[in-house]
C-alpha cells in the first residue's frame, strides 16, 4: 500500500475515525469535542487537497485507483478512484464539512449534545465523499444509503418544530427512490458482462464499457433507466419528486441544510452522469426529452413557488429545486458542454446555496424567526455586513455573470440550443426559452426577498435588541465560500479545466 | 493592423481593471482612508481618462483596429473562451465618453453625496459600475461583454436603491433590474445563437462576424439572432416596450442618474448594436425596420411624456429615452447611420450628463425634485444656470452646440437613405424636445422662487464638473462638423469611413424647428400660472400622459401582480395540495394499508394460531374433569379397563 | 388335596373384597390393607397353581410378592403418616393432588 492507491481510502474514511474518537471523549469536554471535529475535517480536507494536487489534469483517466476483492461470492469489489468528474465534488464535500465544523465551534443547535452532533456529521461526510469515489455499484449503494441515517438524525433531533414529519418524509422518500435504484443495479448485474468463469460483476467501469458498447438491449435499457432515474431523481430532487426537500430544509439545523443542499443533492445528479447515462445510453436518449422537460418545469415552477414563500429558509429550499433544474437540463442535453455545465452548476450551487443557508441560519440566530414578514426589513441598517453578504450571495445565486452561479446556467442554456444528435432540437430550444424565463423569475424572487429583508427601515420591535453583526467564527466559515463564489465566477477554468477531459472521455464513450 | 500601436492601446486592458482595483480598495480600505475612500475612484478614473485619450490618439493618427489574441480563459468541449480586448475607433470613443463622464460624476459626488451614511459604499458601486461599462466596451467576446452587461445591471440596482430606506426607491431598483433582465434573456439567446453559428467554437466578436457570413448560416438564423440581440438593447437602452424602468430609476442619487443616462447603462444598449452591427446588416431587412419602428415609437412617445413631468429629473429621463431612440433609429438606417448614431451618443453623453448634474445641483439647493418647488434660481445659482442653459440649448439642437451637429447629421442620413418617415419623426421630436427643454428651464430658473429655505450655489466640487462638461458640450460638436472634415467619422465607422455632408436646408429647417419649440415654450411659461398651461392645452391627453399611457399600470396589473401574487400562490398551492398531497397521500395510504394488514395479521393469521391453541385448551378442559385427583376413581378406571380387556381377550379367544 | 377350582374361587373372593376395599374405603389405612388383600389373593392363586402343576416357580413368585408387599406397605404407611402430619387427616378423598 502506497500513497497512490491508499490516498482515497484514507481520506474518505478519516471522518469515520474522527467520529469514533469523538464518541470516546467524555461529553462534558465540549470544547475538546468541537476542536476534534474541526481537526478531523481539516485533516481530511488537507488530504483531499493533496489528492487534488497530485492529480494529473492532463488526462480523462481514473487515478488513485484501488481495486481489491470485497464480497467475492457476488463479485462486489472495493473499487475506488477519482477522475475529473468526481474531483470537484469530492473536494467540495470536504471543504463544506470543514466549514460546517468551524461553524459548529460557535453554533450547536438545540438540544446541544455536541458529541452526537459532530459524530453524525463526520459519518455523513464519509458517506457523501464515498459516493463520489466508489466505482462498484454495491459500494456506491452502501455509501449512498450511509448518508441517510446521520441526516435523518440531524433533522430529527436538532431540527425545528416540525422535525419529525420532515425527517421521516426525507428518509422514506429517498429510501423509496433507492429501492428502484437498487433494483436497477441488480438488473445491470444480472444482464451485464461476465468473466471467463461466468461470474457477473458490479464494477462500474466494466458495466460502463459494456453498456456504452451497446451490450444491453433497448427494451432493457428503457426499463432499467427508468428505475435508476427514478431513484436518482428523488435525490436531485427533480420536479415532481421534490416535495421532501422544502420540508427537510426548513426543519433541518443550519449545518444539515448546508450539507444537504451543498452535497447531498449532487449525489443524484452525479449518479446520472456516472451511472445512468453512460451505462444505458439508449435509455438516456429516450428519456432525455422527458428529463429536460421536468427540469424546466422545475425551474419555472420553483421560482414561482419561491415568490409565494413566507419563510426565508423555505424560499431558499425551493430555489434549490430551480437551480438543480438547470443542472438536470444540462445533463439532459447529453452534450459535453451540457454535462460540464451541470458539474459546474453543482459546484456553484453547493457553494452558493450552502452559503445562503449559512446566512439564513445566522439571521435566525439573531431574530429567532425566519418569517420574512416578521423580520420586516432594515437589516442593512442594523447589520450592514450580514446584509451585504446575504445580498452578495443572493445575487450570485440569481446567476450574475462574473460570479459562480452564472456559468452553470448559461452553459446549460447554451447546450440546450444544440442538444446531442438524435434529440429533438426544437423541443430543447423551447426548454432553453423556458429556462430563460426562469432566470427572470429567479431574479424577481431574490430581489424581492432582499427588499423585504435587507432594505427599508428596522421595525420597532427589533430596535434596541443590539444585534451583533457577523462574528469571527462566521467570517472564518464563510470567507472561503464567498471567495470561491467570486473566484469560480472569474476563473471558471478551476472547474471546467478539471472536468473537460473526463467529460470528453465519457461522452466519446457514449457517442461511439 | 495599420501603423504602430502606442503604449495606451497596448495596455488598454488596464482601463477596466483600474476602476475594479479602485472599487476593491474603496470597499476594503475606504472607511479608513481620509475622505472616506472617494480618492481611489477619482484617481483611477483620472488615470483611465488619460489612457482613453491616449487610445483615441491612436485613431486620431489614423491607425487601424488593434485586436490582439486574448488570454485563454477556459475550454469547455469544443468551445474556447478567451479574455481579451478589441479596440477600434468605436471602442476608443466610448472609452473616452465613459471615463470622462464617470470622472466628472465621481468628482461631483464629493459634494452631492457629502455626509451620506453610505458614502464609501456609494463610491465602491460607482467604480464597479464604471468598470463594468468599460468591460462591455473593450470586450472582444460575447461572454465577456455579457458579464460587464449584467454586472452593470446589478450596480444600477444597487445605485438606484441607494437610499433603500424608502420603499419607493427599492421598488425602482428592482424594477430597473428585472426589466432590463427581461431584455437580457433574448439578448442571451441571441448570443447563444451567434455562438452556435460558429459551431460552438468561439465567442469572439470577430469570429462571430466571420461565422455569420458562412453560406451555411441562413439569413433567417442571423435575423433571429439580431432581433434577439436587440432585445438586450430594448432592455438596457430602455426602448419601448421595456422603457418603464428608466423614469423610475430617477429614485437614485442624481449623479447616478447622470452616469446611467449619459455614459453607461443606456449607452451600452446602443453600443451593443454598433459592436455587433455586422449581425444586423447581414440580417434580413425587416430586422432593421423593426428596430426603426421601435425607436420611432419611443422617441415620440417619450418626448411627449417629458412635457407633462413636474419632477425635473423625470423630464430629463424621458428626454434621455427620446434621444436614445434617435441613436437607435440612426443605427437602424444602416452603415451610413452608424456614424451619425454614435456621434449623437457621443455628444448626448456630454450634454445630458451636464443637464443631470445641473439638475442635481438645483435639487441639492432646494431639497426637492419638483419644479413646482423651484423657480427664479438664476440669481442664486448663476453657474448652474448658465451651464444648464448651454446644456439645454445643446439638447434642443441649437447651433453651434453639440446637439445641433449630431441631430443634423442624423437628419441628413435619414434624408439621404430615403427614410423620409424617420426624417419627419426626427423633426417633430426635435420641436417637442426644444419645447419641453424650455419649459424645464423656465420653471426652474425663471419666475419667482416657490420653494422653502434659501437656495445657494453648489460647492466647487459640483460646479467644477458642470463647467468642464459645459465646455465639452460647446466643443465636441465640432468633431463631427462636416465643415471641419467630420473627424468623428474617421474614428467610428463600419468598414468604410463615411464623411458627413452638410445640407444647408436641413440645418436651417432643424434650427427653425428648434427655435420654434423654444419660442413656444418661452411664450407659454413666461408668466407663472397656477395650473400648468399644458394641462388645458392637452385636454384628455394630459391625463394619459400623466399616467404614462397606462403602460406601467398595465404591466403591474397584467403581469407583475398576477405572477407575483396569484400565479405564485397557485403554484405553491399546487405544490402543497397536489404534489405534496400525493406524497402525504401515499404515506397515508401506506399507513391505512398497514392498519388493514395489522387487522388481518391479528385476526386471521394470529387468530388461526391462537384458535388452535384455544381448541386444544378447551378440549383439555373437558378431559381434565376425568382427572379428579381421587386415586380411587383411577383405580376404578383401572379395574374397568382390566375387565374390559379381559372380556375382549376372552371373546377374541 | 384341595381342588383347584375351590382355591380359585377363594382367591377371586379375596380379590373382590380387596377391590371393594380399595374403591370404597375412605381411610387410607383401610385402602392399604385392601391392597394387601388383593396381593394375597394373587399369592393364593400362585400357590394353588404351583401345587397343581408341581412347579416350584409359583411359590418363588409368591415369596417375591410377599417381599414386595412388605416393602410397599412400609412406604405406604410412611406416606400415610406424612399425610396425617400435614393434613391432620387420612381421608383419601381430601388427597386429590394428582390432578390437572
Amino acid at each position: 500500500m502506497n500513497w497512490h492507491n491508499s490516498a482515497i481510502t484514507v481520506t474518505t474514511l478519516l471522518p469515520i475515525l474522527g467520529a469514533l474518537v469523538i464518541i470516546c471523549v467524555p461529553k462534558d469536554k465540549d470544547r475538546l469535542i468541537r476542536g476534534l471535529g474541526i481537526f478531523f475535517t481539516a485533516a481530511a480536507l488537507v488530504l483531499a487537497i493533496a489528492i487534488a494536487v497530485g492529480f494529473d489534469y492532463g488526462t480523462g483517466d481514473f487515478q488513485f485507483v484501488l481495486n481489491v476483492k470485497w464480497i467475492e461470492t457476488i463479485g462486489a469489489n472495493y473499487h475506488v478512484g477519482i477522475d475529473g468528474i468526481s474531483m470537484p465534488l469530492y473536494v467540495l464535500t470536504f471543504l463544506l464539512s470543514f466549514l460546517c465544523a468551524i461553524y459548529t465551534w460557535r453554533y450547536v443547535p438545540d438540544p446541544g449534545r455536541t458529541k452526537a452532533f459532530l459524530a453524525l456529521m463526520l459519518l455523513l461526510e464519509t458517506g457523501m465523499a464515498g459516493t463520489f469515489i466508489a466505482f462498484d455499484l454495491i459500494l456506491f449503494f452502501v455509501f449512498w444509503e450511509m448518508v441517510l441515517v446521520p441526516m435523518y438524525f440531524l433533522i430529527a433531533i436538532w431540527g425545528s418544530a416540525n422535525r419529525e414529519y420532515a425527517s421521516i418524509k426525507f428518509f422514506l422518500y429517498t429510501l423509496f427512490g433507492s429501492v428502484f435504484m437498487l433494483l436497477g443495479f441488480l438488473a445491470l448485474y444480472f444482464s451485464g458482462p461476465t468473466d471467463a468463469l461466468g461470474h457477473h460483476t458490479f464494477d462500474m467501469l466494466r458495466l460502463t464499457e459494456f453498456g456504452a458498447g451497446g451490450g444491453f438491449s433497448r427494451t432493457f435499457q428503457l426499463v432499467v433507466f427508468g428505475g435508476i432515474a427514478l431513484g436518482l431523481a428523488v435525490k436531485v430532487p427533480m420536479w415532481p419528486f421534490h416535495t421532501w426537500l422544502p420540508d427537510a430544509h426548513t426543519e433541518a439545523p443550519t449545518i444539515g441544510s448546508v450539507l444537504l443542499a451543498g452535497i447531498m443533492l449532487k449525489m443524484g445528479t452525479y449518479g446520472f452522469i456516472r451511472i445512468a447515462i453512460p451505462m444505458l445510453p439508449e435509455g438516456a436518449h429516450a428519456y432525455a426529452p422527458w428529463i429536460g422537460g421536468l427540469a424546466v418545469i422545475g425551474i419555472v415552477y420553483a421560482s414561482l413557488a419561491c415568490l409565494a414563500q413566507k419563510d426565508l429558509k423555505r424560499l431558499i429550499a425551493f430555489s434549490s429545486v430551480g437551480h438543480m433544474g438547470f443542472v438536470m437540463l444540462g445533463i439532459a442535453t447529453l452534450t459535453p458542454i451540457g454535462i460540464q455545465a451541470a458539474i459546474f452548476g453543482m459546484v456553484a450551487h453547493g457553494v452558493i446555496t450552502g452559503m445562503l443557508f449559512f446566512c439564513v441560519g445566522s439571521i435566525y440566530d439573531r431574530y429567532h424567526t425566519r418569517e420574512i414578514a416578521v423580520i420586516g426589513g432594515g437589516m442593512a441598517q442594523e447589520m450592514p455586513k450580514l446584509a451585504g453578504v446575504f445580498a452578495f450571495v443572493a445575487i450570485a445565486s440569481l446567476g450574475l455573470p462574473g460570479l459562480a452561479g452564472f456559468w452553470g446556467e448559461v452553459m446549460s442554456l447554451l447546450s440546450s440550443f444544440n442538444p446531442a444528435p438524435g434529440l429533438n432540437v426544437g423541443l430543447f430550444r423551447a426548454y432553453m426559452v423556458a429556462g430563460g424565463v426562469g432566470t427572470v423569475l429567479t431574479a424577481g424572487y431574490f430581489l424581492w426577498m432582499l427588499q423585504r429583508v435587507n432594505m427599508g427601515t428596522l421595525p420597532e420591535r427589533w430596535s434596541g435588541k443590539g444585534f451583533r453583526d457577523i462574528i469571527a467564527v462566521e467570517w472564518l466559515a464563510w470567507l472561503p465560500l464567498l471567495a470561491l463564489t467570486l473566484v469560480l465566477g472569474l476563473f471558471p477554468r478551476l472547474v471546467f479545466g478539471i472536468t473537460d477531459n473526463a467529460v470528453g472521455a465519457l461522452t466519446s464513450l457514449i457517442g461511439r | 493592423m495599420a501603423g504602430s500601436v502606442n503604449v495606451f492601446v497596448r495596455y488598454a486592458w488596464l482601463i477596466p481593471l483600474l476602476p475594479i482595483a479602485s472599487a476593491c480598495l474603496t470597499l476594503f480600505f475606504g472607511k479608513r482612508t481620509p475622505g472616506r475612500g472617494a480618492v481611489y475612484g477619482i484617481a483611477a478614473l483620472a488615470t483611465t481618462m488619460l489612457m482613453s485619450l491616449g487610445v483615441l490618439w491612436h485613431f486620431v493618427q489614423g491607425n487601424g483596429v488593434y485586436a490582439p489574441a486574448g488570454l485563454e480563459w477556459f475550454t469547455i468541449g469544443p468551445l474556447r473562451l478567451e479574455l481579451g480586448m478589441y479596440v477600434d475607433g468605436l471602442t476608443a470613443a466610448m472609452l473616452v465618453v465613459v471615463t470622462t463622464i464617470s470622472l466628472m460624476v465621481h468628482i461631483y459626488s464629493l459634494g452631492y453625496m457629502h455626509g451620506d451614511a453610505r458614502f464609501t459604499w456609494f463610491y465602491f458601486v460607482l467604480s464597479m459600475f464604471t468598470a463594468a461599462m468599460l468591460t462591455v466596451v473593450i470586450a472582444n467576446n460575447l461572454i465577456e461583454l455579457l458579464i460587464g452587461w449584467e454586472v452593470m445591471g446589478v450596480c444600477s440596482y444597487l445605485l438606484i436603491g441607494h437610499w433603500y430606506e424608502e420603499k419607493q426607491n427599492s421598488n425602482a431598483a428592482i424594477k430597473a433590474f428585472i426589466t432590463t433582465r427581461i431584455g437580457d434573456i433574448p439578448f442571451m439567446f441571441g448570443i447563444i445563437m451567434l455562438i452556435a453559428a460558429t459551431g460552438f467554437t468561439t465567442t469572439n466578436i470577430v469570429g462571430v462576424g466571420e461565422a455569420i457570413k458562412e453560406p451555411a448560416i441562413s439569413a433567417l438564423f442571423v435575423s433571429m439572432a439580431a432581433i434577439l440581440l436587440f432585445g438586450g438593447t430594448i432592455g438596457k437602452s430602455a426602448q419601448f416596450p421595456l422603457h418603464v424602468w428608466l423614469p423610475d430609476a430617477m429614485a437614485g442619487p442624481t449623479p447616478v442618474s447622470a452616469l446611467i443616462h449619459a455614459a453607461t447603462m443606456v449607452a451600452a444598449g446602443v453600443y451593443l448594436v454598433g459592436r455587433l452591427f455586422e449581425v444586423f446588416l447581414h440580417a434580413e431587412p425587416w430586422v432593421l425596420t423593426t428596430v426603426s419602428i421601435i425607436a420611432a415609437i419611443t422617441t415620440l412617445g417619450a418626448a411627449l411624456l417629458a412635457i407633462v413631468q413636474d419632477d425635473i429629473k423625470r423630464v430629463l429621463a424621458y428626454s434621455t429615452l427620446s434621444q436614445l431612440s434617435y441613436m437607435v433609429a440612426g443605427l437602424s438606417m444602416g452603415e451610413e447611420g452608424m456614424t451619425a448614431g454614435f456621434f449623437h451618443l457621443f455628444t448626448h453623453a456630454f450634454f445630458k450628463a451636464l443637464l443631470f448634474l445641473g439638475a442635481g445641483a438645483v435639487i441639492h439647493a432646494v431639497h426637492s425634485n419638483d419644479m413646482s418647488d423651484m423657480g427664479g434660481l438664476r440669481k442664486q445659482m448663476p453657474i448652474t444656470f448658465w451651464t444648464m442653459i448651454i446644456g439645454s440649448l445643446a439638447l434642443a439642437g441649437i447651433f453651434p452646440l453639440a446637439g445641433f451637429w449630431s441631430k443634423d447629421e442624423l437628419l441628413v442620413v435619414a434624408q439621404e437613405t430615403g427614410h423620409t418617415w424617420l426624417f419627419v419623426v426626427f423633426l417633430v421630436t426635435a420641436a417637442i424636445t426644444a419645447f419641453y427643454t424650455m419649459r424645464m428651464v423656465m420653471l426652474t430658473f425663471f419666475g419667482d422662487y416657490r420653494g422653502h429655505g434659501h437656495p445657494h450655489e453648489a460647492p466647487s466640487t459640483m460646479t467644477g464638473p458642470l463647467i468642464f462638461l459645459a465646455l465639452c458640450t460647446v466643443g465636441v460638436g465640432f468633431l463631427g462638423a462636416p465643415q471641419l472634415g467630420s473627424v468623428f467619422g474617421d474614428w467610428v465607422f463600419f468598414e468604410q469611413p463615411h464623411a458627413g455632408t452638410f445640407v444647408a436646408w436641413i440645418a436651417l429647417l432643424s434650427t427653425v424647428v428648434a427655435v420654434g419649440g423654444l419660442a413656444v415654450g418661452y411664450r407659454l411659461y413666461q408668466r407663472r400660472a397656477e395650473r400648468d398651461p399644458m394641462e388645458s392645452a392637452l385636454g384628455p391627453m394630459w391625463n394619459v400622459l400623466q399616467h404614462r399611457y397606462y403602460i406601467d399600470a398595465f404591466y403591474m396589473r397584467a403581469i407583475i401582480y398576477p405572477t407575483r401574487d396569484t400565479l405564485s400562490a397557485a403554484v405553491y398551492w399546487t405544490n402543497q395540495h397536489v404534489l405534496d398531497a400525493a406524497v402525504n397521500g401515499a404515506a397515508a395510504l401506506a399507513r391505512g394499508l398497514s392498519h388493514v394488514i395489522m387487522w388481518f395479521d391479528r385476526t386471521i393469521i394470529d387468530g388461526f394460531v391462537n384458535g388452535l391453541g384455544e381448541t386444544a385448551g378447551s378440549t383439555g378442559g373437558l378431559l381434565k374433569k376425568v382427572q379428579s385427583g381421587n386415586v380411587q376413581w383411577y383405580a376404578a378406571g383401572l379395574f374397568v379397563g382390566v375387565i374390559a380387556l379381559a372380556i375382549a381377550f376372552i371373546r377374541i379367544a | 388335596m384341595i381342588r383347584l377350582p375351590l382355591i380359585l374361587f377363594f382367591s377371586a373372593l379375596l380379590f373382590s373384597a380387596g377391590v371393594y376395599g380399595v374403591l370404597a374405603r375412605r381411610n387410607a389405612i383401610m385402602v392399604l390393607m385392601a391392597i394387601e388383600l388383593m396381593l394375597n389373593a394373587v399369592n393364593v392363586n400362585l400357590i394353588g397353581f404351583s401345587a397343581q402343576l408341581k412347579d416350584v416357580n409359583g411359590q418363588i413368585f409368591a415369596l417375591f410378592v410377599i417381599a414386595v408387599a412388605a416393602a410397599e406397605v412400609g412406604i405406604g404407611l410412611a406416606i400415610v403418616i406424612l399425610l396425617f402430619r400435614n393434613r391432620e387427616s387420612i381421608n383419601i378423598d381430601e388427597v386429590n393432588l394428582l390432578k390437572w
